[in-house]
């Protein structure tokens, strides 16, 4: 098999941490927009948390226990999905994203307790015994699975396991695991007397069944989120493989075939390109290596082949950072290779790099009709002054081998700037 | 005339190796995938096998694999579109005595096919580099110091071949006979397949990305 690009996976783009400085209203009226990205309904809890500067589980929580108050939430719910937008419509460009903060969430569960309590007064209640050993154990849940900042850094696991790497913390479990059992024990205690018929041992289990489901449920939910994009990960990963690996087979070896024939040097030229732009996208590095002195030396064979249609070999060992003398070594190089491709008449330019410890050296060498160094045209003694100039400022030395009939070859060597 | 077998699964690329190679070669046979290669070189026991490094079946290194295991003097030059380090590397690890790409012209196909006939190596100037990069390096861990690191003098000749130059340009510019050039390859070639360092593998497969 060919080599495959690496499986690269892309997530979602979470929530930019850049944008949530300045938070800025949209020019738009509308206040909310839903989230696309994190949404179990409608997204419109997602949304009201990123606006907000809440976690979107938190805001959830807020929703289900003010639902309990005579169905308030659920109005609430609704009234806030009225009064959203869809993402990417109108106004939905540029919005402001608030990161989770500790404070925002307090805010918003100090603003549940007194909308339950004005609720309460008003008398749209389903009564004490149901309402607040429920918001008790939504709170624990919620202690527990509120991401907070820590939301970029959190990875699906066991959730032993993450109590005890520290990934949820140890007091957050604690807090939270205590709100869950001592709400659903005060439910227990509340309606226990009324159920005992129904046998205690039963309602025991279903107990204990919901706290297990509020503590580790919505870890289960999020490990299969990120299961199922994960999935897509790989699903669109193979499709490029599989694109990559039919290309490889039909569209490179045609430009091969075109490059072996008795074609035109236009034709050639085309051939040769198309070959290394589409070698380029096939084997494209996942995130592109910056500063580095490889790729610089590399990028030179398709400028070359394209100013004067003369194919380039480039061969590099060793890489290194693209400090200074790299960079005087990688500007010399081209120039040694334009002035190769445009007066050498050679079908080839070769050009070596090697990064050694305490030096850089490059060769640029063409079989081309070569000069005699003592008698060069001035046109040419311009550009070798200029390679030379070029080199000499950063200490290096350039040798340009040549005799008629021979070729050229220039040599460069540059000293390594200590790190 | 030297019996050359083709192995490549592209009918266009097939027929017009056929046709450069047919007046200076003797083509004992071809086959387009992993299994009918083996059984077609077995059968004809050809001197040179031109192998394409990518094939329904298993690879070109599976067709290495099989054949080395009975017929140790048949010949491989591995021939392909791939540049990538972990083929070239793969291919002459698992047996293969020179690597070629298939833009090649056909005159310098030609030499190439005689020199590992004649039992020489075929480096091209991108294999050359492959080699120094991945012997490049310090040598802490090196098992087996004869085998896991080239001499000066086989850097230098692989320098010069990395450059462009042929292995008689090389002789004359590093004063050697052609002949001691052509050892220094073989030698090289020698330590590639044999040598234990486990950085060789990591490399290729660093470089797999080309």
């Amino acid at each position: 098999m060919p080599p495959w690009p690496r499986g690269t996976i892309t997530r979602p783009t979470e929530a930019s941490p850049t944008a949530t400085q300045v938070p800025q209203r949209p020019a738009s009226s509308a206040a909310i927009v839903r989230s696309r990205t994190n949404r179990v309904l409608l997204g419109v809890a997602g949304g009201l948390g990123e606006r907000l500067g809440v976690d979107p589980a938190l805001v959830r929580v807020a929703f289900a226990v003010l639902a309990l108050a005579g169905g308030a939430g659920v109005i609430l719910y609704l009234l806030a999905w009225a009064f959203s937008v869809e993402p990417d419509t109108e106004g939905a460009v540029g919005r402001p994203v608030r990161r989770p903060s500790p404070r925002q969430a307090l805010a918003l569960g100090m603003v549940v307790l007194g909308t339950l309590l004005l609720l309460r007064e008003l008398g749209l209640w389903f009564g004490d015994q149901i309402v607040w050993p429920i918001a008790l154990a939504a709170a624990g849940s919620a202690v527990i699975w509120a991401r907070g900042d820590d939301r970029a850094r959190w990875l699906p696991g066991n959730p032993i396991e993450a109590l005890f790497t520290g990934r949820v913390g140890l007091i957050r479990i604690l807090v939270g695991g205590l709100l869950v059992f001592s709400g659903l024990g005060l439910g227990f205690a509340n309606t226990g007397a009324n159920l005992a018929a129904a046998g205690d041992a039963l309602l025991g289990v279903a107990v204990t069944l919901i706290g297990l489901g509020l503590i580790f449920g919505p870890w289960a939910t999020r490990l299969a989120n990120q299961l199922a994009e994960e999935r897509r990960g790989r699903i669109r990963s193979e499709a490029r493989a599989e694109m990559a690996a039919h290309l490889h087979d039909s569209v490179l070896h045609t430009l091969a075939l075109i490059q072996r024939a008795d074609a035109s040097p236009e034709v050639l030229g085309l051939a040769r390109r198309q070959e290394r732009e589409l070698r380029a996208w096939l084997y494209r590095v996942p995130v592109p290596p910056e500063g580095r002195l490889r790729p610089a030396v590399e990028a030179i064979a398709s400028r070359v082949e394209q100013r004067h249609d003369v194919p380039v070999d480039i061969v590099v060992v060793g890489d290194a950072p693209l400090d200074d003398a790299g960079r005087a070594l990688v500007d010399a190089c081209q120039e040694a290779a334009f002035n190769a491709a445009r007066h050498s008449g050679a079908p080839l330019v070769s050009v070596y790099v090697e990064v050694e410890p305490d030096e850089l050296t490059g060769f640029v060498r063409d079989e081309g009709k070569g000069f005699d160094p003592d008698q060069v045209p001035t046109d040419r003694r311009g550009i070798a002054d200029s390679i030379r100039g070029r080199i000499r400022r950063h200490g290096g030395s350039v040798t340009i081998v040549s005799s008629p009939g021979e070729g050229t070859e220039v040599q460069l060597r540059l000293p390594r700037s200590q790190q | 005339m030297i019996r050359v077998f083709l192995v490549d699964d592209h009918h266009f690329f097939l027929s017009g190796l056929r046709a450069e190679l047919g007046a200076e070669f003797e083509i004992v046979g071809e086959a387009g995938e992993v299994d009918a290669a083996v059984d077609g070189i077995r059968r004809t026991r050809p001197d040179v096998v031109l192998l394409d490094v990518h094939l329904p079946g298993g690879g070109g290194r599976a067709v290495l694999e099989a054949v080395r295991q009975t017929d140790q003097e048949i010949r491989f030059l591995a021939l392909s579109v791939s540049d990538a380090a972990e083929d070239v590397i793969g291919v002459i690890r698992a047996g293969a005595r020179g690597y070629v790409t298939k833009t090649i012209s056909p005159p310098d196909l030609a030499a190439a096919i005689r020199r590992v006939q004649g039992g020489d190596a075929v480096f091209s100037p991108r294999l050359a580099g492959f080699v120094l990069d991945a012997f490049h390096g310090d040598l802490t861990g090196v098992a087996d110091p004869e085998l896991d690191q080239l001499t000066a003098r086989e850097r230098e000749v692989l320098r010069h071949i990395a450059r462009g130059f042929t292995y008689k340009e090389v002789a004359r510019r590093l004063h050697l006979s052609v002949k001691t050039v052509e050892t220094h390859v073989s030698s090289v070639l020698r330590k590639l397949q044999l040598s234990s360092r486990h950085e060789l593998t990591r490399w290729a497969s660093d470089r797999r990305l080309v």
